[in-house]
């Protein structure tokens, strides 16, 4: 909670930034929370982030919840033998001592049933539920359509 | 994670969406690497966001960048369309020898959703096209690319669409060029184009 209402407060000051924020669980650390503008609301929205595990258990992302859609959920993009598809993830691993990323042309968190079109500047709460460490909220700014992530300084690519 | 009462809604609509569900489904007559080695000419007649009929034949003279995609894919065809739209800032005065092009493969919906508002908001220059689910498949054939509509509880309307989600390059006789698979950035598509132009 203490996270959310410190993030709650970069809304408001400085929300160009507020992607570059980092957010932490027991041993997982959350960062690099984007998301992409959309044409209109009847077309779903795109969730990005980066999760890094610093512990030595295995843990796992499991769910995603936002009031800025009604069917949020995680799905990974697969292109195999030449074909592009977009299966439901029900679970994304997040191993001892390694990062996993939410990133266009792999993982993503699909955003559907949009309560309003995502507009550049924008910013709303995604809430990141793991296996062990339990659930976590991020605040997500919404970027350009031809954005690639957010801008940061220690942005680890 | 509760599910909200809407929610709930959301995913019976998604379940007699699959039941109800009829897979389109197309399999190219040569794969892409037999694609790659032999000249074609592939052609297309498909109605513009205003219902006009475009085809091939009027953009003769002019390179085509084609990309066939749909619009409620947040991930694949954003990126795509992205570096279609740097591409084409980047070219300068050689803009208006390159004809960026998106088909729908999702027609139907593109066309409810809004199909110019989508493109414009990539790169005025790009041309949606939206046309009949059998002049779709045709225009698929002659490109011979894939596209598939499969039924997914976890996408809206209760279906994706799985596609072959290369660039492809037309030169100005209307022949095939070359594909830029998916992932290939925009200065690399970029100075292929101006070594051809
Ligand atoms: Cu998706």
């Amino acid at each position: 909670m203490k996270h959310f209402l410190l993030a709650t407060a970069l809304v408001l000051s400085a929300p160009a930034a507020m992607a570059c924020e980092t957010v932490t669980i027991g041993d997982l650390t959350v960062e690099h929370a984007w998301s992409k503008v959309t044409i209109g609301a009847g077309r779903p929205g795109v969730f990005y982030v980066e999760i890094k595990n610093t512990g030595t258990s295995d843990d796992a992302l499991v769910g995603i919840a936002t009031p800025a859609a009604g069917m949020p959920m995680l799905h990974e993009t697969v292109v195999q033998d030449g074909i592009a598809s977009m299966p439901h993830a029900m679970s994304i691993p997040v191993p001892a001592g390694q990062s996993v990323q939410l990133a266009p042309g792999g993982y993503h968190g699909m955003l559907m049933g949009l309560t309003t079109a995502l507009k550049e500047g924008d910013s709303f709460p995604v809430t990141l539920s793991f296996e062990k460490a339990g659930e976590v909220t991020v605040n997500v700014v919404v970027l350009s359509l031809r954005a690639e992530g957010p801008d940061c300084a220690d942005a680890g690519q | 994670m509760r599910l909200r009462s809407h929610q709930i809604i959301l995913w019976i609509a998604a379940t007699a969406a699959v039941i109800t569900f009829s897979a389109v489904r197309w399999w190219p007559a040569t794969d892409d690497t037999a694609a790659v080695d032999s000249a074609f000419t592939p052609s297309f007649a498909l109605a513009d966001s205003e219902g006009r009929i475009r085809t091939t034949a009027e953009f003769r003279g002019k390179f085509l960048l084609v990309f066939f995609g749909f619009t409620s894919c947040p991930d694949v065809c954003p990126t795509t369309l992205s570096e279609v739209a740097q591409v084409m800032d980047d070219l300068g005065s050689a803009a208006g020898s390159v004809q960026p092009i998106f088909i729908s493969i999702d027609p139907e919906r593109d066309r409810r959703l809004g199909l110019a508002d989508y493109t414009t908001a990539f790169h005025p220059a790009i041309l949606g096209l939206a046309g009949s689910e059998e002049e779709t498949k045709s225009a698929a054939a002659s490109f011979k690319i894939f596209y598939e509509q499969e039924a997914d509880t976890s996408s809206p309307d209760g279906y994706t669409m799985a596609h072959s989600p290369g660039l492809y390059l037309i030169g100005p006789d209307g022949a095939w060029l070359r594909q830029f698979t998916y992932g290939t950035s925009a200065p690399e598509i970029l100075s292929d184009l101006q070594s051809r132009l």
